[in-house]
Parts: C-alpha cells; sequence; structure tokens
C-alpha cells in the first residue's frame, strides 16, 4: 500500500548537510498497521512528511496504492493538482492536531470536504457521521479548545477520515497524551483499521504503542530502517532490539562465572515447565532474574531471564536442550546488548 | 467663541475626520492585507517563497513608512490629483492617508499572519488545499482577533495623521484644534477638540478590543494580546499628535 524505495532526505542549512533519511526502504502492506519506532532524531518524522510529500525526498520513490507520488510532484514547495488530488486521498494526524480554532468541531471535519468541493448538505452528513465514528457526535458545535486532547485528537482522527482515506499517516498522534488517553486513541485506530480496512502508518518514540496496535514494525536509527518485519517475525528473531526492547525483562546478573540467558515462550511452549526439567535434567541450580507475561500485537508470549552457573562454554548442552524445546534463547554477553534494552531496564 | 459658534465647526470637523478616516482605513485594510499575506507567503520556506519579490515588497513597505506623512502628502500630489482630479479636500487628503496606512497595516497584518501556527498550514496542504485554500480557510480566520486589533491600531493612527491633512484643506478634528485652538488661542476650543479625540479613540478602540476579545473567547483561546492595553495608554498622546503637528 505504501511502498518506499530508496528514500533519501538531506537538510542544507549555511552550507552544512544534515542526511535525515538515508535510503529508506520501507513497504506497508495493505490493511496493517505499521509502526516505525525510533528516538527523537532518527528521522521518523522525515520520514513519514515524505510519505505525502509534505517534505520534498532528495532522492528515491514513494508510491502509495500504487501511484507514484514523487512523480506528481513538480519542482519548488508548491504542490501540483495531481500531488493534492493524492494527498487528499491520505489521511493524517498530527501529534499537536492542528485543528483551526476559528472553526467548531463539525466546521474542522468538513474543511478537507470544503477542500474537495462538496456540498454543504452532503459535508454536514458525512462530518457529523465521522464524529459518531469517533464518539463525539454530541462535540459537533463545540470549539476545539473547549475539548480535552484525547477528544481533540478524535476530532483530528476524523478529519483526516473525511476524504474517504485507504491511508492514514500518523505523526506522533499520542505522544501528546496521557497514557489513558494514549489506549483509547490507540484502541479507536484498531478499530478503524478493521472496521474501515484502513491502512496505518504511524511513528511514535513510545514501544507501548507498537505493542499495542501494530501488526509490524520498524526501528530507526540515524535515517536508517535497521529492523523491520512483522511483530511476531521480529519476536522470533534473535537478539532483535526491537523484539528485546517489545518486551523488555529486567535483571543482572550476579557474577563473572555465570551465563545469563533470555528465554521466549511462544504459544505452546509456554506450558511447558521446562525451567524444572532442565534443573531436574541437567542437575544445574537455575535463578530466575526475571520474567513477564504479556500481550503483543494479540498474541500471549512469554519471556524469562535466566541465570546459569558456569561460562558460556560449560552451558552449550542445558541451551542446546531448551532451543529444542522449541523455545528462543538469547544469550546475553555474546551479541552486543541492545541500546535499547538497557534503556528499558533502567526506566 | 461661544458653543453656538463652535457647534457647526465641530459638527462639520466630526464628519470630515470619519470620512476621511473611514475610506482611507477601508482602502489601507484591502490594500495591506494582500500585500502582508504575501510578505509571509514569499519568505523564505514558505508557501511561495519567492525572495525577490519578498525583498522588493520589504523595501517599499519600509520606504512607505519611513516617510513622514507631510511630506507623503506633498510627494503625493501629482498622483492624488490624477487620482481625484484635485490635491485640496477631504477627497484629496484620503489618497495619502490611504497609502500612508497601507504599508503600516500591511506589517501589522505580516506579524499576525506570522503567529499563526505552521502546522494548521501543513494539516490543510495534507488534506490537499493549494495556496489559496491556506490563505482563505487558515491564515486569514486563524489571525482573525489580531486582523483585527491591527485594523484598530491603524484607525488610531489614521485619526493622527488625519490632523495634518488640514493643511491641504480637508478639515478635521484635528485640523479644527491647530487652526483655531492653537494659530487663534481659541484654548478651550482645542481642549474640547483635543477631549473629542480622546473619545472618539477610546471608542474606536473599546469597539476593537471588544471585537478582538469575543472572537477569542468564542474560540476559547486566551484573551487579548496586552500590547492592546499598552495602547490604550498612549491614547492622549495621539490627541496631542493632532494638536502639535
Amino acid at each position: 500500500m505504501i511502498t518506499t524505495s530508496g528514500l533519501t532526505k538531506v537538510y542544507r542549512s549555511r552550507g552544512r548537510e544534515v542526511t535525515a533519511l538515508d535510503g529508506v526502504d520501507l513497504h506497508v502492506r495493505e490493511g496493517e498497521v505499521y509502526g516505525v519506532i525510533g528516538q527523537s532524531g532518527a528521522g521518523k518524522s522525515s520520514l513519514i512528511r515524505c510519505v505525502n510529500l509534505l517534505e520534498r525526498p532528495t532522492a528515491g520513490t514513494v508510491t502509495v496504492a500504487g501511484r507514484d507520488l514523487t512523480a506528481l510532484a513538480g519542482r519548488g514547495p508548491r504542490a501540483g493538482r495531481e500531488l493534492r488530488a493524492a494527498r487528499s486521498r491520505i489521511g493524517m494526524v498530527f501529534q499537536h492536531f492542528n485543528l483551526l480554532s476559528s472553526r467548531t468541531v463539525q466546521d474542522n471535519v468538513e474543511l478537507p470536504l470544503e477542500i474537495l468541493g462538496r456540498s454543504g448538505k452532503e459535508r454536514s452528513r458525512k462530518a457529523l457521521e465521522l464524529l459518531d465514528l469517533v464518539g463525539l457526535a454530541d462535540h459537533a458545535k463545540a470549539y476545539p479548545a473547549q475539548l480535552s486532547g484525547g477528544q481533540k485528537q478524535r476530532v483530528g482522527i476524523a478529519r483526516a477520515l473525511a476524504g474517504d482515506p485507504k491511508v492514514l499517516l500518523s505523526d506522533e498522534a499520542t505522544s501528546a497524551l496521557d497514557p489513558e488517553t494514549t489506549r483509547s486513541i490507540l484502541h479507536l485506530l484498531r478499530d478503524l483499521n478493521q472496521q474501515l480496512g484502513l491502512t496505518v502508518l504511524l511513528i511514535t518514540h513510545e514501544m507501548d504503542v507498537v505493542k499495542s496496535v501494530c501488526d509490524s514494525a520498524a526501528l530507526m536509527e540515524q535515517g536508517r530502517i535497521v529492523e523491520s518485519g512483522t511483530v511476531s517475525e521480529l519476536l522470533a528473531t534473535p537478539g532483535s532490539e526491537l523484539a528485546a526492547a517489545l518486551f523488555p525483562v529486567g535483571g543482572n546478573t550476579s557474577g563473572d562465572d555465570s551465563t545469563v540467558i533470555d528465554v521466549t515462550f511462544h504459544g505452546e511452549a509456554a506450558t511447558q515447565p521446562v525451567v524444572s526439567q532442565l534443573a531436574r535434567t541437567y542437575n544445574i541450580d537455575i535463578s530466575i532474574l526475571g520474567a513477564a507475561i504479556d500481550t503483543v500485537a494479540g498474541k500471549q508470549i512469554g519471556r524469562m531471564r535466566v541465570e546459569l552457573p558456569g561460562r558460556y562454554e560449560d552451558n552449550v548442552v542445558p541451551i542446546g536442550f531448551l532451543r529444542e524445546q522449541g523455545l528462543q534463547i538469547d544469550v546475553l554477553g555474546r551479541a552486543q546488548e541492545p541500546a535499547l534494552v538497557k534503556k528499558g531496564a533502567a526506566e | 467663541m461661544t458653543w453656538s459658534q463652535m457647534q457647526p465647526l465641530l459638527e462639520q470637523a466630526c464628519w470630515d475626520t470619519l470620512y476621511m478616516v473611514g475610506w482611507s482605513t477601508l482602502i489601507a485594510v484591502v490594500g495591506g492585507l494582500p500585500l502582508g499575506v504575501l510578505l509571509v507567503l514569499t519568505d523564505r520556506g514558505e508557501l511561495l517563497q519567492n525572495v525577490v519579490v519578498n525583498k522588493v515588497i520589504g523595501q517599499v513597505v519600509n520606504v512607505a513608512r519611513s516617510m513622514p506623512f507631510i511630506i507623503l502628502m506633498v510627494a503625493l500630489m501629482t498622483f492624488t490629483r490624477w487620482i481625484t482630479g484635485t490635491t485640496i479636500g477631504r477627497e484629496a487628503a484620503i489618497v495619502p492617508l490611504a497609502i500612508g496606512a497601507i504599508p503600516f497595516f500591511a506589517r501589522l497584518v505580516e506579524t499576525a499572519v506570522r503567529e499563526v501556527d505552521h502546522g494548521l498550514v501543513e494539516a490543510v496542504q495534507a488534506m490537499g488545499g493549494n495556496t489559496w485554500t491556506i490563505v482563505r480557510k487558515v491564515l486569514v480566520p486563524e489571525s482573525l482577533p489580531s486582523l483585527i486589533a491591527s485594523t484598530t491600531t491603524t484607525i488610531v493612527a489614521l485619526i493622527g495623521y488625519s490632523a495634518m491633512a488640514g493643511t491641504v484643506g480637508a478639515g478635521g478634528l484635528g485640523d479644527i484644534a491647530i487652526r483655531y485652538g492653537y494659530q487663534r488661542f481659541e484654548t478651550e476650543l482645542m481642549w474640547i477638540t483635543v477631549a473629542i479625540l480622546a473619545v472618539v479613540i477610546s471608542l474606536i478602540q473599546f469597539a476593537g478590543d471588544y471585537a478582538a476579545r469575543g472572537l477569542h473567547r468564542r474560540s476559547g483561546r486566551s484573551g487579548p494580546a496586552p500590547k492592546l492595553r499598552l495602547l490604550k495608554v498612549k491614547e492622549p498622546a495621539t490627541a496631542d499628535t493632532g494638536k502639535a503637528a
């Protein structure tokens, strides 16, 4: 639905060049919720703004719903007629809502329809329908300033849907909201994705957002996508930074002469009493440093950090045993421990 | 001078002032609004980025604003005659008043429009709106309270300028204060005129504040900018200008 290839964006100011996007290849399938996560300055914002060409990419192409948008963009900052038409079929919601304070809620939702040249009657019918969909039917005549943050974002979402888009871009839509409101907005996005078959591309710096709504995710660092895939693929990838960050387990090693491993349980494996089996079979003492069970992308998943006595070389056999049980094992200290895990553990 | 002598004089002067200021404000708004918007739009990184146009308009505005009004009036005489057929009277005064006020108002518009959150512009761009849509549906309506405040400021400034219009025989309150009050030592008449000017300006400022605040309140935004309060303090100063000029 959304494909970018070799997307590059270089900002030039006073002779200095800053590469915000460095050859980003992104592929968002139709009907999925795709999350791009990264720290500030990673290029997420540039990426999403390049998708509807609010930002002109320096190189590379953007294709949305089979149309090459980069080919529609003329030169200069002004958007030509075709690009504007294409944009009207891509909804966008913003971190700071960007509602017109001089218009009522209903008039805000009608704005895209005014741009599309719809009649007054049709506009108000559609606007009220959308406000009903986002649960704000009784606030149609209110002004944005009278609404809470969550309500404002609902108006933003209703407005983004006014042009019947197939694609919704969400630029940190929940970053200015409290956790409770964030959940309800994410829930709404999920519902819209399922009810309307809307493809959603969202960018965020909050792992929780990816965890609760995304089918697929990508991790951005310094203008590049360093990891991407469906959430279950990512969780099954040993050493995946995203997986570790999506589902962090705390706990530190007690000494040098031990091996710490992360055990990830998917589906059926979660029901096996593997730890006691391991202890019995190999007669070793296992200490559990941390463990958690969570739902990621609608699937139950468990993760446990355990400590085995002795160095890695002494524990090759028990680890092999665990792998045979269909568990995913990441040995800590063997691969470089990802930064995001450290951050997650520190919080 | 008795009141019965003063009254028709003052009445006529009030009308002359209103006539001149009314028309010149209208022209200043019609001319200054697009100019101010253009100053913003042609700036670097904006929708119609055009350095040459921006610099040219900016310079013209600066030069026009730096010219003392009385000199502007003289400098524009040929142009005034071409437009109105005369260089004397109320109509003749409107031309330099309006031309003097256009750049003044344009700068105020520029400031007001620049205050509009760029995110709103982006939102409308993302909906597929063109530049004209952005001007009509975002920039102007969103800055309306500030634009009203700017218009109030312009009217008040124009009342001050209009005192000098007396030099081309246009009459008006300021002219009465100078000719009768100052030059003929009719101190009483001068003070009455100054008082009327103070009342008129207070009323205009009040109406402007009220309208701007009304819009603010409707949309629930924070109260009017504090600069309106500061301007109010200046009122006697404006009237004084009328006297001194």
